[in-house]
């Protein structure tokens, strides 16, 4: 079977958020492959190195940097990628990128050809947690995510999603979307003739007009939400810091917690 | 209308449903609007008198065996076709790993915008305006729909519960179900409990969480019976569950959870901007670590510089003094 990953070029953990305005300052972050897509790849070679898999696409929609995103992928161990760059999807929202994906997957063979759907869980820009669940909604197919195992069977896989307090432990028919959290595996460290050959992989170019897809439905134009504006969370200020016998300072804190933040 | 999807657990409401139903009943108060909810699972019937307890005036009931767990699919289709046919202008859900999951299929069923992990929001004319986190906490956004149609996810612990009030009554509607052979195609074989006995990270009033300062698993015990004199969930930093001292569902940061309780404990974590992320939406912070120039100490209420391993012990006997307990 075939495995298609969707992946996404996102703001270094370490980034420390600047604004210009009320708008994000880009220019000085570095962007990497969000981690959370990591988990997705790995497994998805990992089913490969198996004997389970046979090939494995990497999707990425965005701006030229979406390209280092996968060939990050591709270094780990993916065969080839899809890079969907529009300037008319700037301003897409979660909707919007869902629709796009699925219009991609389509484009390279539909669920006729992938029956293993990747994603990480989350991508730490957005935050949302949401374009997996569309994309199987979208398709009409079993979603499990949040998942820290994947065992496949044939057509049939067994999927352990990481709830509050527990795990729901999910039998599914193939295809089917899976987003993977830490815990599913510990993704590889891509050694550097791997990183050299990914450079060789291909990497299909899609447009909006290859996809078929209606400038106006995506994007800015074609989004149900849009970011009004971003701001900084309250500074914390640094309140009071205290030194001293274990016993002074712990009566200070009894105090703290009685009075202030009135827990006890 | 403002149409609330109510989770429920084991027949019994979950806390983000109450702070969803809190939050509806307010919301239609500003838009002038009715409230009505859904609740979905098996024998759960008997819940709709206590979400009308929470102001719904109409309670929509589907009962069913093949409805006892979460299932995407059908969860889903239920909810998507009730939204289509009655055109809420808001719905709203407990931002909980249900509510995440759910939450984006209902919307692209639907095909409405939707604002995920909300911590607040405004009245804008007949619109609303969603405001949450996002890159980890590092920024927060106001999210603005172009959808008739707006769904929320509320993050726990982020609006109030309001009083219940038990004279409510509201319409009660049973809504027939049968599974589509799609929704045969996904099963949920098993639900595991890991309970700990303690409060859920992400529901938790007060948290107690240890870094790599506490200097191996075993150490734990001590934070254990500090969460538990508190009536605390434990959490963790990065280096303490890479190391394997504790379970990665105990993780609070950029790539565990995020938390924002009434009270923050850090014991022996540094603060690494990940950390941070995830937890500085907490009401208060307090810090307990040697490292007087650790970065915790920047966001933290209150510090206490010192050698946790003699601070804590000496901090369970006060509070156990406090609680009568000594």
């Amino acid at each position: 079977m075939k495995a298609i990953c969707f992946v996404k070029s996102v703001p270094d953990t370490e980034t420390r958020v600047k604004l210009a305005g009320d708008r994000l300052d880009k220019s000085e972050i570095k962007y990497i492959l969000n981690p959370y897509d990591e988990f997705a790849v790995e497994e998805a070679v990992r089913k490969k190195e198996a004997g389970i898999v046979d090939e494995i696409v990497v999707v990425s929609m965005g701006p030229a940097r979406a390209q280092e995103a996968i060939r990050s992928a591709l270094a780990m161990g993916a065969d080839r990628g899809v890079h969907i760059e529009d300037d008319s999807l700037d301003g897409s929202d979660a909707y919007a990128t869902a629709k796009v994906l699925v219009e991609a997957l389509k484009k390279e063979g539909g669920l006729d050809t992938f029956q293993l759907l990747m994603f990480g869980q989350r991508a730490i820009d957005g935050d949302t947690w949401t374009v997996p669940s569309m994309v199987a909604e979208m398709l009409g197919i079993p979603s499990v995510c949040n998942i820290v195992k994947l065992d496949i069977d044939g057509n049939k896989a067994v999927a352990v999603r990481m709830v509050e307090g527990g795990e729901e432990v999910f039998e599914v028919e193939l295809p089917a979307v899976f987003a993977g959290r830490k815990g599913l595996n510990e993704p590889r460290y891509p050694s550097l003739p791997n990183i050299m050959k990914a450079k060789r992989k291909p990497i299909n170019k899609y447009t909006l007009a290859d996809l078929g897809i209606d400038a106006g439905t995506v994007g800015k134009a074609g989004s149900f939400t849009e970011v009004l504006k971003y701001e900084l969370p309250p500074a914390r200020q640094a309140g009071r810091k205290v030194e001293g016998e274990p016993e002074e300072v712990v009566e200070e804190l009894i105090k703290f917690l009685k009075e202030e933040a009135k827990v006890l | 209308m403002v149409f609330v999807i109510a989770e429920q657990r084991d027949r019994e409401l979950r806390k983000p449903a109450k702070e969803a139903l809190s939050l509806g009943r307010k919301m239609a108060d500003e838009l002038g609007c009715s409230m009505e909810a859904v609740i979905i699972g098996e024998g759960i019937g008997s819940l709709a008198d206590e979400i009308a307890s929470y102001g719904a005036d109409k309670v929509y009931v589907v009962d069913n065996p093949f409805l006892k767990y979460y299932h995407p699919m059908a969860y889903a289709r239920v909810i998507g076709d009730l939204v289509k046919e009655k055109q809420p202008k808001v719905v709203l859900m407990g931002g909980t790993q249900t509510g995440r999951d759910l939450l984006p299929r209902v919307a692209a069923r639907v095909g409405a915008g939707i604002a995920p992990d909300c911590t607040g929001y405004r009245i804008d004319g007949d619109n609303i305006v969603a405001i949450r986190p996002a890159i980890s906490g590092k920024v927060i956004v106001e999210i603005g729909f172009k959808s008739p149609i707006k769904m929320i996810s509320i993050r726990p612990n982020a609006f109030p519960i309001a009083e219940p009030d038990t004279s409510k009554k509201a319409e009660v509607e049973n809504i027939p179900f049968e599974p589509t052979d799609a929704e045969k195609k996904m099963v949920m074989k098993e639900f595991n409990i890991k309970s700990t006995g303690r409060p859920e990270l992400t529901e938790a009033e007060i948290i107690v969480s240890g870094g790599r300062g506490m200097k191996g698993p075993e150490n734990f015990a001590m934070l254990e019976e500090l969460a538990d004199l508190l009536g605390a969930a434990v959490g963790a930093s990065r280096a303490a569950v890479d190391a394997g001292w504790r379970p990665q569902s105990d993780q609070v940061g950029q790539t565990g959870k995020t938390v924002s309780p009434k009270l923050y404990i850090a014991v022996g974590i540094s603060g690494a901007i990940q950390h941070l992320a995830g937890m500085s939406s907490s009401k208060y912070i307090v810090a307990i670590n040697k490292d007087p120039d650790a970065p915790i100490f920047n966001v933290a209420d209150f510090g206490i510089v010192g050698d946790l391993f003699k601070v804590v012990p000496v901090l369970i006997e006060r509070i156990k003094k406090e609680k009568g307990q000594a």
